[in-house]
């Protein structure tokens, strides 16, 4: 019977060979290598051997098996690769195809550049206060130091109501409202919106402003100027932003200036942003006028401190170079989407 | 205001050129808007002199000159009606280049040679006096060149004065700040007083001495009614913005420009009886000198003549009384009226005017008589006459008087920031025309001068400190200190977060008006009158918002019309509802949902957007806050439709409403009808909640579905409530997985059917325990809501 081994294992790897599937495969193994399987039956059969052959025999028959057995372990792995690839290939996808589900919109331009603002003068300690839209004269204008008939109201185009109310026409009016109902020290912005009775290219009836305040001890003008520098190299993200400060005039601060930076367009080279003169007038601030803080309550003999308002829509557009006021309120859906 | 620059520099002369002066203006806080040439870029003209003069063979209108240029002689044909023999004119020569690109050639003009052209004032980019050539004196240097002639390479500076600035509205208050700013002499024309010719007056009586401190007047007699301006006077005038009119006119507004001062000059013969200054009466009226009737109210200061006012104080002059082709005497009023007289009654009657300008900021007290003398003088000049003594009355003592005011260096020093030697503080002040006397080691008493009205307290002072130093002298520093305020609570929402939550679903921040159309409003929220503008932008944006739908509604109608077929905006900001207790300006939040419910997809066409979104979307600003203290119950709004619209409900109040756009709404819009609005309150909304931690039971779950069928009205959140109520802390969750109605379900039923989530939090909840739970649940909802199991 030996002498068949050769025979029945060319034979069994032959049919480990041309398994088709897992099945067939075990099939083989259960022919040739099961309990009753034709190569289990030929150790059975080393009984009939001689004491000195049956080793010699029982190792040939061994090795026989294992050679089977090793063929049938090939042979599952690959098919179960075959497998595995015919399914990942079935379950390919089109990764191109675009996702499923809602895309985020964008928040308005000007909140944008508010939140920048904010979060330049949340890092300082400053709070955020907010006021009335609709206001009164006094917090308007008289708290401010701007009496009835000042020529700097004219500049104010204001919207009236004709009781005395009317729309607020900068965010200064927080300034006073902040002081009337605190303590010193103060350090606060307030965003907001502003209207003004105007209307063309340039100017629209109602547009943003930021206004900061800081009161406390030992406030001087080198403070005005040092957070001003920094805020807007913060805002522009340039280190050496060149940063002027002129004398300017508002009723409601002492020293007062407007504060231009180098052109952000052109790089103070003189271009049409800047109308050529290679600055670009940002914002106005000052020293807080006495008068002001004596509204406020504030003594003015312990206490000083600095003001500022800018226009966030000038912020917004010379940042992200939005060329027409006038498109922030439109909220066309493809200006506003650019922002996202 | 605007001025030349070479008219400057006969009054100070720095050795700076002219990028150096604007600068030095511009950072002393005279900000120089606008740098620009006194005339266009031209050559080739000359002073020429017409020889002779005869009229062209083949043209009526054409003559044909002889022009010397001082060498040789050109012929030149001319079409100007005052082209005449021994008349000095610009002449462009043959290869001269005028504005517009103009260039000269010799010509043939109908059958005659031209060499050159003729020129009037608008072809060299100046001003026309008249129709035809512009012409020159007589004693005009012919050959030289017209540029150097009229000095036309002269620059023109426009500077734009803030309001306490009114001491630079003049040549002269520009001279004295450039000198300040350079420690440059001043050279101020010479001024002799005129002597009186005669001794005739005119009366004047000063009502009101308040507004009218001090009124000068003055006769001249005999002037010349043919007189012209003279040609450096009018170029003066138009490089500052102003045409000649008329030899007085132009001599009033020359010392306006050069001074300050406004004069005004009647017609002496037009004046009956004497002056009058006093404040206008009710129904008087006057026509003023651009051709308005003023009603006059009597807040107004006139200057009024024995039949009634003459002129607004300080305004405008009237009509009837002013200076014409035909006038011979005058009489001239040169006066210092109270800033507070003045300030505001122009704008009130719709004027502005370069007298109103100045007068409202204030013109220097102490500058009527030598104003005066300076109009006497250039008019006997140009148009001769003979002038009156000067006679001045009124009260100058009610002019506003300087203040003495202290000044302490160590202030100074603690305002800016950083020290002045005390000499440099004197010597700064004293530039500036000030008066200033030491009272004590670093501390001053400061007088300022007639002009610098603007100077009441010590910040003034060391503004002016700052200012002339230059505000890039003074240090800068980032302020050290603590913060000042209250951080705000945890559980107290960003607004950021609640507007990051609409942006991430899809939503685009729109910034509407506050003020809307009221018809509009009026549709959208019929219940709120709103507050109303006096002075409207148009009548569109004429009331303040009530609610924030309007705004929204038209920003979709603006991007419907733009093809964009799905949209979702909102917007945060404040509403204005007027109530019982005063204004209400509340902070809200609203957005408009419209379109596909999701982006175009390959998969297929999204459905559209329904209530559900829009609840769903309200729903995530609510899970920001704290859910469970928020409700949905149907609601009513006169925009919203009324079988979809919930209002939003929190601790018992009404804090907002979503809904669909109301179809009649819509149709009276011209808007889609399947539009979904939502606004609520946003405080409530950002009132959120300290998370508190809950053991995690691992116990295991148990799920039982149920389907009730209910009456088809009864809302789904009652029954769920019911559910609730029905069971202990053991239901974990409940949701609704299907609603139904149609076949199988009588009419007027619907079946909602629930999934029913127990869980014990210690040990397994068995069978019968969960069975019980489910009995009490059936029995609740059949006895509360007639309901019954569905099969």
């Amino acid at each position: 019977m030996i002498e068949n081994l050769d025979s029945l294992v060319d034979a069994a790897l032959a049919e480990v060979a041309g398994a088709a599937d897992a099945r067939a495969l075990d099939e083989v193994r259960v022919r040739y290598l099961g309990k009753k399987g034709d190569l289990s039956a030929l150790l059975k059969s080393l009984g009939g051997l001689s004491a000195e052959e049956r080793p010699k025999a029982g190792a040939l028959i061994n090795e026989g098996k294992q050679r089977v057995q090793a063929a049938l372990d090939e042979r599952r792995q690959a098919l179960e690769q075959a497998a595995l690839d015919q399914q990942l290939s079935a379950e390919s996808l089109d990764v191109t195809l675009p996702g499923r589900g809602e895309l985020p919109g964008a928040l308005h331009p000007v909140t944008r550049m508010r939140r920048r603002m904010e979060d330049f003068f949340l890092r300082l300690g400053f709070d955020i206060s907010e006021g009335p839209e609709v206001e009164d004269d006094f917090h308007n204008f008289e708290a401010l130091n701007i009496p009835a008939h000042h020529p700097a109201r004219a500049m104010h185009d204001t919207f009236y109501f004709g009781d005395g109310r009317l729309l607020r026409t900068h965010t200064s009016p927080v300034q006073v409202r902040v002081m009337q109902k605190g303590q010193p020290p103060f350090r606060i912005i307030a965003p907001g919106r502003v209207y003004r009775c105007d209307s063309d290219l340039t100017h629209t009836p109602m547009f943003h402003q930021v206004e900061g305040l800081l009161v406390d001890e030992n406030i001087s003008f080198a403070d005005l100027k040092g957070t001003v520098a920094a805020f807007l190299q913060y805002i522009f993200e340039v280190d050496d932003l060149p940063v002027r400060f002129r004398p300017s005039y508002f009723p409601f601060t002492e020293p007062s200036a407007e504060v231009d930076v180098g052109c952000v367009h052109c790089g103070g080279e003189g271009c049409r942003v800047c109308s050529h003169s290679g600055w670009i007038e940002i914002m106005g601030c000052g020293m807080v006028h006495p008068k002001v803080l004596e509204h406020g309550g504030v003594d003015p003999s312990r206490y000083s401190g600095f003001a500022f308002g800018m226009g966030i829509e000038r912020l917004t557009m010379l940042r992200y170079g939005v060329n027409d006021l006038r498109l922030f309120f439109e909220n066309d859906a493809r200006f506003l989407s650019q922002f996202a | 205001m605007r001025f030349n620059e070479a008219w400057l520099r006969e009054w100070v002369n720095p050795a700076i050129d002219t990028d150096t002066l604007v600068h030095q203006l511009t950072m002393a806080g005279l900000e120089v808007d606008a740098v620009e040439p006194a005339a266009p870029p031209f050559t080739g003209v000359v002073v020429g002199e017409i020889k002779s003069c005869r009229p062209h063979p083949d043209a009526d209108k054409l003559r044909l000159c002889e022009v010397s240029d001082g060498e040789s002689l050109f012929p030149v044909v001319c079409g100007a009606p005052n082209a005449r023999e021994g008349l000095k004119v610009p002449f462009a020569k043959v290869g001269a280049h005028l504005p517009g690109d103009l260039k000269i050639k010799k010509a043939k003009l109908r059958g005659e040679p031209s060499e050159g052209m003729l020129c009037g004032g608008s072809e060299l980019g100046l001003d026309d006096l008249i129709d035809g050539l512009l012409e020159l004196p007589e004693d005009a240097p012919v050959g030289t060149d017209i540029r150097d002639y009229l000095s036309l390479d002269d620059t023109v500076i426009e500077v734009d004065l803030t309001p306490n600035r009114a001491d630079c509205l003049s040549l002269r208050g520009i001279a004295r700040e450039v000198g300040v700013l350079n420690r440059a002499p001043l050279t101020e024309p010479a001024l002799e007083p005129v002597a009186a010719a005669d001794d005739s007056t005119f009366p004047v009586t000063v009502e009101d001495a308040d507004g009218c401190p001090r009124y000068l007047g003055r006769v001249i007699r005999g002037i010349d009614p043919a007189a012209t301006t003279p040609l450096w006077m009018v170029e003066r005038l138009r490089r500052a913005g102003l045409h000649a009119i008329d030899p007085i006119v132009d001599v009033t507004n020359y010392v306006l420009l050069e001074l300050g001062q406004p004069l005004h000059a009647f017609d002496l013969n037009k004046l009956s009886g004497g002056i009058v200054v006093r404040k206008a009466r009710a129904g008087e009226s006057l026509l003023t000198l651009d051709d308005q009737t003023q009603e006059l109210r009597d807040d107004t200061l006139v200057i009024a003549d024995h039949n009634g006012p003459v002129a607004m104080a300080g305004i405008m002059g009237g009509r009837p009384t002013a200076v014409s082709d035909d006038t011979v005497d005058l009489f001239l009023e040169c006066a210092f009226f109270n800033p507070l007289a003045i300030a505001g009654r122009a704008r009130g009657y719709g004027l502005h005017t370069d007298s109103s300008h100045r007068y409202e900021r204030g013109v220097d007290p102490a500058l009527q008589s030598r104003a005066m003398e300076r109009a006497t003088a250039l008019i006997l000049a140009i148009a001769g006459g003979q002038a009156g003594p000067v006679t001045e009355a009124g009260d100058a003592t009610r002019a506003p008087q300087p203040a003495e005011i202290t000044l302490r260096a160590e202030r100074a020093t603690a305002l800016l920031g950083a020290a002045l030697e005390h000499d440099d503080i004197v010597d700064i002040l004293e530039r500036l025309g000030m008066t200033v006397r030491r009272t004590g080691d670093g501390e001053w008493a400061v007088l300022a001068p007639s002009w610098r009205f603007d100077m009441a307290i010590e910040e003034d002072l060391i503004e002016e400190l700052a200012r002339v130093r230059g505000y890039e002298h003074w240090p800068s520093r980032v302020p050290s200190g603590t913060p000042a305020g209250e951080p705000d609570g945890e559980r107290q929402l960003p607004l950021r977060q609640l507007s990051d939550t609409l942006r991430d679903r899809g939503y685009l921040e729109a910034i509407t008006y506050s003020f809307v159309a009221p018809d509009l409003l009026a549709k959208v929220d019929p219940d709120h009158p709103p507050l109303a503008l006096v002075n409207p932008i148009s009548a569109d944006l004429g009331v303040m918002r009530t609610n924030l739908f309007a705004g929204l509604l038209n920003a979709a109608a603006r991007n419907l019309n733009r093809q964009i077929d799905r949209l979702r905006l909102f917007e945060t900001g404040l509403r204005f509802v007027p109530g019982a207790d005063g204004l209400a300006q509340e902070p809200r939040v609203a957005g408009l949902l419209y379109g596909s419910a999701r982006p175009a997809h390959w998969e297929g066409k999204p459905r559209r957007v329904d209530f559900y979104d829009l609840k769903g979307d309200v729903e995530a600003l609510t899970a920001l806050s704290d859910p469970a203290a928020f409700s949905f119950r149907p609601g009513q709004h006169p925009a919203l439709h009324p079988g979809q619209c919930a209002e939003l409900v929190r601790d018992g109040q009404v804090v907002g409403h979503l809904g669909k756009l109301h179809p009649r709404l819509a149709r009276d819009l011209d808007l889609p009808a399947d539009l979904y609005l939502f606004e609520l309150a946003l405080e409530p909304l950002r009132q959120g909640l300290l998370p508190h931690f809950e053991p995690v039971s691992d116990q295991p779950r148990v799920q039982r579905d149920l389907a009730f069928v209910i009456d088809a009205e009864v809302p789904a959140g009652e029954l769920l409530a019911v559910v609730r109520a029905a069971c202990d802390e053991r239901l974990r969750t409940v949701h609704i997985f299907d609603v139904y109605q149609g076949e199988h379900i009588q009419a007027g039923r619907k079946s909602l059917a629930l999934t029913l989530t127990f869980q014990d939090a210690s040990s397994t909840l068995r069978d019968a325990q969960v069975n019980d739970l489910v009995e009490q649940v059936v029995s609740q909802v059949k006895q509360q809501l007639n309901a019954t199991l569905r099969d």
